[in-house]
């Protein structure tokens, strides 16, 4: 790979620039628009009310082109587009499918489309999916019209390290975390839950595994090598640093610096009594050292709850060395939501504000890097993502 | 021919009846794709399976698959089967 060039860093935004914040929830979406200083939000939703919408995500590039990945309880799943700030939606023409199998053969159908991320600045109209069961799909004209990456999708191989739905997350096997280097369009990452991490340099016409140093799912001698046996669940890329990535897996919290190809266990250096197991993870737009995390409970059988009920954002200013338990403002007990791996994210504010939204429906924020947090929506449904814009 | 629409694809259509052709329900459903775009992938996957949740009838009874023949004066009822919580 190429020696490390670092982009310039992202400025903070001015201060009259507003945020929105995108939420998808298991019965709908919202979006929190809120002034300048962060203090006051107005609410405008819900959208889609009853729909599962996994991810929801506005376009950086053009700052108007939005995405929402949906679908209902009974209907198959499909992506909604709005160039209008959510007022007006129209459906893709073509959503993201799996390729028709001959006759006679059981060809999988997409249950969801789960993740979503914008192609690079020099692809304005490109965009990338992940779906459940696990498949890749691409978007050249804004979303409209998806077509799916065999490389990935009909691949022997990658079919066998996803398994059946049996061996994928308890709502469905995902493919998430699709990342674009910012300084190569084909370079990509991928996290396969399960099925582990991998790397394309030719936009996705071959790929390799990234799996040295990943722990395996319980232990038990499987071997490590094999991408069956791993969960990553949330990658970032650091936008002032694309060599580095942090990732929260299953088995932990790591960094990888390439152009090293082995994760670090950077979770080890977590309190012992809270561990390093959680679903988000989230970077510091300007700042590699620093990283955020929402641990939760992944003992016994999974509560997937917050750690004894106290739940807390840990955040790490040098790369994982040490982490600083950030709870000032969340309840300090009896408090069993957690957050999903899509459910938190940052701003790019000279002071970052930092976003989650919970399994039981609040939506959280902290405007100085995580210090203090207050809840600025309560009683949503169950919160499956929180995106930001800055405009 | 005729053919009630379920609440959840009233979307779609507007209103609760509509109005298609075809020899098959395959080719009727086509053709309802063809006049309320994106309505026919949410009833079936992309392997040309009737989704788990939707049930359609033709003349009262429930179709196995979108081959079945279809008659001129066939009335189709699309529902969407009850579940979940």
């Amino acid at each position: 790979m190429a020696t490390p060039k670092k982009p310039a860093a992202r400025k903070p935004f001015a201060a009259k620039r507003r945020t929105i914040v995108f939420v998808a929830t298991r019965k709908g979406a919202w979006l929190f628009h809120g002034d300048a200083a962060r203090k006051t939000w107005k609410t405008d939703g819900p959208h889609f009310l009853g729909h599962v919408i996994s991810h929801m995500v506005l376009d950086p590039r053009d700052g108007k082109t939005l995405l929402a990945a949906a679908k209902t309880g009974h209907l198959g799943p499909t992506v909604f587009r709005s160039v209008d700030m959510g007022k007006t939606w129209k459906e893709a023409a073509q959503p993201p499918a799996f390729t028709k199998e001959a006759e006679g053969e059981k060809g999988r159908s997409v249950d969801h489309t789960f993740w979503l991320t914008p192609g690079p600045a020099s692809e304005p109209d490109v965009w990338y999916a992940g779906t459940s069961p696990q498949g890749l799909f691409r978007s050249t004209d804004g979303g409209i019209n998806w077509k799916p990456f065999s490389s990935i999708n009909d691949d022997p191989q990658f079919r066998e390290w996803m398994g059946s739905a049996q061996d994928g997350t308890p709502d469905g096997p995902k493919l998430h975390s699709v990342i674009i280097d910012p300084r190569d369009s084909r370079h990509l990452y991928i996290g396969m839950s399960g099925g582990g991490v991998h790397e394309s340099t030719d936009g996705g016409r071959t790929w390799k595994t990234l799996l040295k140093g990943l722990d395996v799912v319980e232990g038990f001698g499987f071997d490590p090598a094999q991408p069956t046996f791993h969960d990553p669940h949330c990658i970032r890329l650091c936008p002032s640093n694309p060599d580095r990535l942090y990732q929260q897996n299953h088995c932990g919290i790591y960094r990888l610096d390439r152009p090293s190809d082995t994760w670090i266990r950077i979770g080890k250096s977590m309190p012992k009594k809270v561990g390093d197991i959680g679903f988000p993870m989230v970077v510091h737009p300007r700042d590699d050292d620093t990283a955020w995390v929402f641990p939760m409970d992944g003992s016994g059988v999974w509560p997937r709850t917050s750690p004894d009920g106290k739940p807390a954002v840990y955040g790490t200013r040098n790369g994982g060395k040490t982490w600083q338990r950030m709870d000032s403002g969340m309840p300090a007990r009896q408090a069993w939501w957690t957050v999903k791996r899509q459910a938190m994210s940052a701003d790019s504010a000279a002071s970052v504000g930092l976003y989650f939204g919970t399994t039981s429906g609040e939506l959280w924020l902290s405007r100085d890097e995580g210090k203090r947090w207050a809840c600025i929506a309560r009683n949503l449904p169950e919160i499956y993502a929180v995106e930001t814009a800055t405009l | 021919m005729k053919v009630l629409i379920p609440s959840a694809l009233r979307s779609y259509t507007e209103r609760s009846q509509a109005e298609a052709q075809g020899a098959t329900l395959a080719a009727l459903l086509l053709d309802l794709d063809r006049q309320y775009a994106g309505i026919r992938f949410r009833m079936v996957d992309e392997q040309d399976r009737i989704r788990r949740h939707i049930r359609i009838f033709v003349n009262g009874v429930q179709a196995g698959d979108l081959a079945q023949p279809l008659k001129e004066n066939d009335e189709i009822i699309i529902v969407q089967a009850l579940s979940g919580g």
